[in-house]
């Protein structure tokens, strides 16, 4: 099957008074429709930003973004990163909409709820405002929101942290979109609500057959949703595989890490926790070589040289490491 | 033996009234009527969500906030009961660290300077060995003497986080509250936080209240836990015990939204989804608070507040059916 959304080589970078911030540096992916697609990685990593550049929606005069981002829909192939805002805006909220972690600061305060879903309805869909209310109450009621006609007329402050990011998916999915990209929509919310807000995503996933972009730092929630998962360091996909790969045979030095660094459930709580020593580099230099090599256990000359290309380990798997963690030992060069 | 003796403490915070609500004004009953100890030398994990009142309860033992009721001892000494200034000098002996690194350092002073006071207020040392034990102390958490010098800003949060935990230790506290400290931090930061402090308690025998939303974090480093809801507690109990036989519906729910970093496990595991959220504080629920969104509520719940009692040896726990086995059992 043919990719719905095919990424190449995308750069993004902030000129900043303190200069140039190479925040993502040279992103690549298949997006496979109906499939879930995580994107794992620490404050700082680019994930949110390379997704932000692919929609557009970092601010022009400060962000510059490179590369390629063909979006495949029915009938026409559109290159997200080439055409006009015009365009661009016919395919945001209609074709691929999008879910941010602060529901609170991502909804209007001054607009109900119903008038920012219908908002959408209207543009996109050319709905009137008495289809757009119908529709929209039984987007509330599909998101799990109760008494949802009376919702509809409710402001977002009125409205719980679980209940504003169901009514932000709400809005997401009012034209059916066929990616949704989940921002960390879980992040500022409690453990009982986050599995709410994950099992409502799933089920709409399912019943809608949306391909979904699910961003979070979060390996437990990644393991429970995803499909296939992209590590994200320093702003370079460092790792890609199927989910089990990932957590069954990781093969990025940081990858290993990062899971050495969640404690296992029901341990008896006296392993140490592998902590990767250090900190993520600052972003304001152009990479040159492997980002991760400050903090890596497994550093040697060549890490220091170059930046590593992406090496396929088995099917679906690729790594970005001059170290084979399968047989403990550099990799031969080419 | 016990290091801290909570008894029946109540922190309960008057809202302003406003003027429509007549007659009395509005309670938040933030930490309700709830006893337990703390073993010296061991780590009590208090988990909760937002608004539970685990924070609050943290305070109040440390009397930050004054307890509205109930008694709090600290080894032999009656800590409700001490004055403006034996609690000053009580303080020495139970120290806090924050969950915001940033704004519980002051921007403006160095990180010497932001160590130094509490041995400037509570010690008639040298300015010589307050220096000496700046180092000692930097170097204790994993920084270097260096950066004595600098400004908050200039470090990362997991670096802050090492100064704040260098000057809670500064005058060589018993007991130190931890709210939250690694929840603001990236994981692999967090994992480096959580070693240096179980590697101190080995060191210096400190006992430390670990209070975190995240349960895996909790029960990684607590050798028992707490689990509050509502301003109450839920249960108590060995982590050991707490994961493999939780004996209240609430803690069940809360160990099975934990998501796991292991995909087989986690796509054959159910999990139990909560209806709703957590009710207000203001206005709780009748009987049992958690009956609201309880999976196993009767209508006994919303009528009897349950016991919080023993229900087996050194497991203790406030649910009608916690010894039900048929009907606690929900996983």
């Amino acid at each position: 099957m043919s990719s719905i959304l095919s990424v190449k080589n995308l750069t993004t970078r902030f000129n900043t008074f303190d200069g140039t911030v190479y925040a993502v540096n040279g992103v690549d992916f298949e997006l496979q429709p109906g499939e879930t697609l995580a994107v794992v990685g620490e404050s700082g990593s680019g994930k949110s930003v390379s997704v932000l550049s692919l929609l557009g929606l970092l601010p022009a005069e400060s962000a510059e973004v490179k590369g390629t981002a063909h979006f495949q829909t029915k009938d026409t192939q559109t290159d997200l990163l080439a055409i006009s805002k015009e365009k661009l805006n016919k395919i945001r909220g209609k074709h691929i909409s999008i879910v941010f972690q602060d529901a609170l600061r991502s909804l209007n305060p001054v607009l109900t709820v119903g008038e920012q879903i219908s908002e959408s309805l209207m543009t996109h869909m050319g709905y009137n405002k008495r289809q757009a209310y119908t529709r929209a109450v039984e987007l509330l009621e599909n998101v799990g929101i109760s008494y949802p006609e009376k919702r509809f007329y409710s402001y977002p402050h009125q409205f719980s942290g679980g209940m504003r990011q169901r009514a932000m998916i709400a809005i997401a999915i009012a034209c059916e979109p066929e990616i949704l990209v989940a921002d960390e929509p879980t992040t500022a919310l409690d453990v009982t609500i986050q599995t709410q807000i994950v099992e409502l995503t799933r089920r709409l996933q399912r019943e809608m057959g949306m391909t979904v972009i699910w961003i979070t730092h979060d390996l437990g929630v990644v393991a429970g949703i995803a499909d296939r998962v992209i590590v994200m360091y320093a702003g370079m996909p460092i790792e890609l595989a199927k989910v089990d790969d990932l957590y069954e045979n990781a093969q990025h030095p940081y990858t290993e890490g990062l899971l050495g660094a969640i404690p296992e459930l029901g341990e008896t709580g006296q392993n140490r926790l592998i902590s990767i020593g250090g900190a993520p580099p600052d972003l304001f230099e152009a990479p040159k070589h492997c980002q991760f090599a400050w903090r890596c256990p497994y550093v040697f000359e060549r890490c220091w040289k170059e930046i590593p290309p992406n090496y396929q380990v088995e099917e679906g798997h690729y790594t970005k490491c001059f170290y084979d963690m399968s047989a403990q030992q550099a990799r031969d060069e080419e | 033996m016990e290091i801290v003796q909570v008894d029946k403490i109540s922190k309960h915070f008057q809202l302003k009234r406003s003027f429509l609500s007549l007659g009395r004004s509005p309670v938040v009953k933030a930490v309700d009527d709830i006893s337990f100890s703390i073993e010296k030398g061991e780590t009590l994990g208090l988990v909760g969500e937002s608004g539970c009142g685990k924070s609050t309860l943290g305070r109040t033992i440390l009397r930050l906030y004054e307890p509205t009721g109930g008694t709090i001892r600290f080894e032999d000494t009656n800590v409700s009961e001490l004055g403006k200034e034996d609690l000053r000098k009580f303080r020495t002996k139970m120290q806090i660290v924050f969950q915001d690194s940033y704004s519980s350092l002051n921007p403006r002073h160095r990180v010497g300077d932001i160590i130094a006071e509490p041995m400037m207020i509570h010690t008639e040392m040298e300015p010589k060995e307050i220096q000496d034990r700046i180092f000692e102390l930097l170097k204790l958490v994993g920084l270097k003497p260096m950066h004595a010098q600098r400004f908050p800003h200039e470090f990362s949060g997991g670096q802050r986080q090492r100064i704040n935990i260098a000057r809670a230790l500064a005058l060589y506290p018993r007991f130190v509250v931890c709210d939250e400290p690694i929840s603001a931090l990236d994981v692999s930061i967090q994992a480096q936080v959580v070693n240096l402090l179980q590697d101190l308690q080995k060191k210096l025998g400190i006992t430390y209240l670990f209070i975190a939303h995240d349960l895996s974090m909790v029960q990684h480093i607590s050798d028992r836990i707490a689990v509050m809801y509502l301003g109450r507690m839920m249960e108590l109990t060995t982590s050991r015990q707490l994961f493999d036989d939780p004996l209240h519906p609430y803690t069940q729910s809360l160990i099975s939204a934990i998501p796991i970093p292991n995909p087989k496990r986690e796509r054959e595991r159910g999990h139990i989804v909560l209806e709703g959220e957590v009710p207000s504080p203001v206005n709780p629920p009748s009987g049992c608070v958690f009956h609201t969104r309880c999976p196993v509520a009767e209508e006994r719940c919303s009528r009897e507040v349950p016991e919080y009692r023993e229900v087996k040896p050194g497991h203790w726990a406030a649910c009608h059916f916690a010894l039900d086995d048929n009907k606690v059992k929900i996983l």
